[in-house]
C-alpha cells in the first residue's frame, strides 16, 4: 500500500470488501448505538450552549466512526489519552452521559470538580480516560511513558493517544513518536485528520504527502485509514494493538475524516470552510455508511435508527437536566488538590475567601471546609 | 476620532503599522482568513496579502522561533499566540533566545519583535484559557512586558512596542476585548513604554493595577469614595522596564498602598511593587502594603468569579489599609 492509499472495509454502498470484523450482532449494534449517542450528546450540547445553559462545547459530528472504531479494539485494561474531541471513546467503554454532563455543567459532581472547561473530561473507570489538557500535543509523550511503564512491568496492555492533524505540528508529536519508536513502547498514535485545525486546512499544516508517512522517518509503521468507516478503524486499531502487545512497538494511524461542524461552539466555520467541502463530506457521513452496512446484515431499518436516536436523546436530555440541577462545586474546590496536602499559604487564602463569602452572604453549601 | 473596542484598537494599530512600514508582518495560528479567534487580525490578510499576515502550523515554538529569525533579518514580526496559556512551548525561544540575542552577541544581533497574546480570566476558560503569566516574563531580563487596559493605550502602546528595538511581550486583557470602548485617534501615535497612567486622583489610598484589573479597581475606588476614601488609581501599563519613579511618587502621595493583580500572589508582580516601596519609601508608609490577587492555585472554571479579585475584595483591602 502506498502512503496515500486508504484502508477501508465498508464500501459506500454498505457491502464489505472481504474483511470480517469478528464482531457479534450485539457488538455491531453497540458500535452503532454508541455512534448515535455521540451524535445525540453533540446535538444536546449544541442546544444547551446556544441557549446559554453551558458555556462551551466541541462538535463531534463527522468523526464518530474514528472514535468508536478505535475504542472498540481496546480492552478495559488499556489506557486512553484522549483529545477534547473524543466523546465516543468514553461512551463506548461505558462512561455515562450523566458523568459527562456533570463536566459540561462544571458542577459539584463533576469528576474534575468544576475546575476544567466543558469537554475536558477525566475518568478512571470503567477505563482509563486520562484527564484532558487544552494545550495541544502535551499528552503524546505522556502516553508513551504510561505505555513504557506497562512494558517494563511485563504487562500486555497498551495505550491509545488521540490527537488532530494540527497536533502533528506540536513538540509533543516529535518527542512522543521518537521516544516510542526508540523504546518500542506499546502505544498507538491516532491522528484524526479531520481536515482542519480551527481555520488552518490540513494542507497548510504539513507538506508531507500524508500524515501517516511521517511514521516512516521515526521508524514505525504508518497506516492511512478511512476514518468514516468504523470497521476499518477497528481493524487498523486491532492490528496496531497486536503489534504493540507482541512487543514490536508503536504504530501511527492516520484516520482520514472530516469535521462536519465548527471547531467549537465559539467558532463560525462559514468564515473559512468552503461550502462544497461540507456538502461532499455530508455524503460520506460515517453513521449513514455504517447503517448501510448494517442493513446488508439485516440489522438496521430506518425505524430502528430513529428509535435508538430518540432513546439516546431522551437519556442524554435527562442527564443534562440532572446535571443542571446539581449545585456548583463548593469554594474549597479552588484550594484543594493543588497538592496532596494543603500548604499553609493556600490554607490562609482559602480561609480568607470563606470568611469573605460568609460576610458578604454568598457562602454556598459546603463552602469553608477543607478535606483534611 | 473613532470609538473602538479594545480588540478593534489592536486591529487598528496593526493596520496602521503595516501601512506605514512594509517590514511589519503578522503571523500566528488562525490570524489569516479567520482573522484570529478574537478577530484581532481581521481583514489584515485581505488588505495586505498573504505575505504580510499569515497562518502558521500549530506550533508556538515555530511561531516564535521563526519570528526571531525574521527579526534578526530585517523584518518586524508581530507574532500572535492564540492564548497566553499556550505560549509555553515557545518559552525556550522567548527566554533563552529572544531575550538574550542582543546581550550574547554584543549588540550584533537583535530581536525587534512583538509577541501579542490574550491573557487573563473572566471568560469561563478554566485552567488553560485564563492564566496571567506576566511574572514569568518579568523575571527575564531582555524582555519588555506591556499590558494595556483601554483602547487608546492598546493602540498607542502596541505601536510603541512595534517601534521598540527589543522583544516585547504584549499581553492583552481578553476580558476587556469587547467590554471597554473608547476614543482612538486615527493614524499613528504612540504611548511611550515605561510610563504609568493616573486613572484617578485621590489622597486616601494608592491602588496599583494593570490590565483587566483596572476597571475592577475603578469600581472599588468609586465605592470607597462613597465611604469617604479617595483613591489614587494607577495603571502601570508597562511592567518591565517599570516606571519606578512614578510608582514611588504615587505611593508617597498617600502612604497607603494596595496592589492588585489576577495572577497568583506568590512571586507575583505585586511582590515587586511592594519590595520597591519597602526599599525606597518605607518611611512614607502609614500602613502595611496590601495585595489583592488571584489565589496560589490553578485557575478554576465554575468558581472563577471567586478566584479573580473583584471590587469587593479590592474595597476590603482599601478599607483595611485606610483604617490601619
Ligand atoms: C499549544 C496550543 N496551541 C494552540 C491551541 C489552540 N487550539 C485549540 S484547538 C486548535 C486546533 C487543533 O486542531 P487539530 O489538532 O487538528 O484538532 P481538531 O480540533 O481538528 O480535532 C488550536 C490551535 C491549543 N489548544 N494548544
Ligand atoms: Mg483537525
Amino acid at each position: 500500500m502506498t502512503s496515500q492509499q486508504l484502508l477501508s472495509v465498508i464500501e459506500p454502498d454498505g457491502s464489505t470488501n472481504g474483511h470480517e470484523s469478528g464482531l457479534s450482532k450485539d457488538e455491531l449494534l453497540h458500535c452503532y448505538r454508541t455512534m448515535l449517542r455521540v451524535r445525540a450528546f453533540d446535538d444536546t450540547c449544541m442546544k444547551l450552549q446556544r441557549s446559554g445553559r453551558i458555556g462551551f462545547s466541541i462538535p463531534n459530528k463527522g468523526v464518530e466512526a474514528c472514535q468508536v472504531g478505535a475504542a472498540s479494539a481496546l480492552q478495559k485494561t488499556d489506557w486512553i489519552f484522549p483529545s477534547y474531541r473524543d466523546f465516543g471513546m468514553a461512551l463506548y467503554h461505558g462512561i455515562t452521559p450523566l458523568d459527562m454532563m456533570h463536566n459540561m455543567f462544571g458542577n459539584a459532581n463533576d469528576s474534575a470538580r468544576g475546575r476544567q472547561m466543558p469537554v475536558h473530561f477525566s475518568f478512571v473507570k470503567p477505563i482509563r480516560f486520562v484527564s484532558i489538557s487544552s494545550p495541544i500535543g502535551t499528552h503524546l509523550p505522556q502516553a508513551v511513558g504510561a505505555a513504557y511503564a506497562m512494558k517494563l512491568r511485563g504487562e500486555k496492555h497498551a495505550a491509545l493517544v488521540s490527537f488532530g492533524d494540527g497536533g502533528t505540528s506540536s513538540l509533543g508529536f516529535h518527542s512522543g513518536l521518537n521516544f516510542a519508536a526508540v523504546w518500542k513502547a506499546p502505544v498507538v498514535f491516532l491522528c484524526q485528520n479531520n481536515g482542519w485545525a480551527i481555520s488552518c486546512p490540513s494542507s497548510e499544516q504539513t507538506a508531507s504527502e500524508s500524515y501517516a508517512i511521517k511514521a516512516k522517518a521515526y521508524g514505525m509503521p504508518g497506516v492511512r485509514v478511512d476514518g468514516n468507516d468504523v470497521l476499518a478503524m477497528r481493524k487498523a486499531m486491532l492490528d496496531a494493538l497486536d503489534h504493540a502487545r507482541a512487543g514490536h512497538g508503536p504504530t501511527l494511524i492516520e484516520a482520514v475524516t472530516y469535521r462536519m461542524g465548527g471547531h467549537s461552539t465559539s467558532d463560525d466555520p462559514t468564515r473559512y470552510v468552503p461550502k462544497h467541502e461540507v456538502e461532499e463530506w455530508t455524503k460520506k457521513d460515517p453513521v449513514a455508511r455504517f447503517e448501510r452496512f448494517l442493513a446488508t446484515r439485516k440489522l438496521w431499518t430506518k425505524e430502528l435508527g430513529e428509535k435508538l436516536y430518540a432513546e439516546a436523546m431522551e437519556e442524554i436530555g435527562a442527564a443534562a437536566k440532572l446535571a443542571e440541577a446539581t449545585a456548583p462545586p463548593p469554594l474549597e474546590t479552588i484550594f484543594s488538590d493543588v497538592y496532596a496536602t494543603v500548604p499553609q499559604h493556600i490554607r490562609k487564602q482559602g480561609e480568607a475567601s470563606f470568611e469573605l463569602a460568609r460576610r458578604k452572604g454568598d457562602a454556598s453549601a459546603g463552602d469553608g471546609k477543607f478535606p483534611l | 476620532m473613532a470609538t473602538l473596542t479594545l480588540v478593534q484598537a489592536v486591529n487598528d494599530a496593526l493596520k496602521t503599522a503595516m501601512r506605514d512600514d512594509p517590514s511589519v508582518v503578522v503571523l500566528g495560528e488562525d490570524v489569516g482568513p479567520k482573522g484570529g479567534v478574537f478577530l484581532a487580525t481581521e481583514g489584515l490578510t485581505k488588505a495586505f496579502g498573504k505575505g504580510r499576515c499569515f497562518d502558521t502550523p500549530l506550533s508556538e515554538d515555530g511561531i516564535i522561533g521563526t519570528g526571531i529569525g525574521m527579526a534578526l533579518n530585517g523584518l518586524k514580526p508581530v507574532c500572535e499566540i492564540q492564548f497566553q496559556d499556550f505560549i509555553f512551548p515557545a518559552f525556550d525561544q522567548i527566554v533563552s533566545e529572544a531575550a538574550k540575542f542582543r546581550y550574547r552577541s554584543g549588540g550584533q544581533y537583535t530581536c525587534p519583535m512583538v509577541i501579542r497574546t490574550p491573557y487573563g480570566g473572566g471568560i469561563r476558560g478554566g485552567l488553560y484559557h485564563s492564566q496571567s503569566g506576566e511574572a514569568y516574563f518579568c523575571h527575564t531580563p531582555g524582555l519588555k512586558v506591556v499590558i494595556p487596559s483601554t483602547p487608546h493605550d492598546a493602540k498607542g502602546l502596541l505601536l510603541a512596542s512595534i517601534d521598540d528595538p527589543d522583544p516585547v511581550i504584549f499581553l492583552e486583557p481578553k476580558a476587556l476585548y469587547r467590554q471597554v470602548k473608547g476614543e482612538v485617534p486615527e493614524g499613528k501615535y504612540t504611548v511611550p513604554l515605561s510610563t504609568l497612567r493616573t486613572v484617578r486622583e485621590g489622597k486616601g489610598v494608592t491602588v496599583f493595577c494593570y490590565g483587566a484589573m483596572v476597571p475592577v479597581c475603578m469600581k472599588a475606588a468609586e465605592q470607597a469614595a462613597e465611604k469617604g476614601i479617595e483613591c489614587l488609581v494607577i495603571d502601570l501599563r508597562t511592567l518591565l522596564p517599570l516606571d519606578e519613579e512614578g510608582v514611588l511618587e504615587a505611593a508617597k502621595q498617600t502612604g497607603r498602598v494596595v496592589v492588585v493583580h489576577e495572577a497568583p500572589r506568590f512571586c507575583g508582580f505585586g511582590g515587586e511593587i511592594s519590595a520597591l516601596i519597602a526599599e525606597n519609601a518605607i518611611e512614607y508608609m502609614e500602613a502595611p502594603i496590601a495585595r489583592v490577587t488571584g489565589f496560589d492555585t490553578p485557575f478554576p472554571n465554575t468558581l472563577e468569579h471567586h478566584y479573580m479579585p473583584d471590587a469587593r475584595r479590592v474595597l476590603d483591602a482599601i478599607e483595611h489599609v485606610h483604617g490601619y
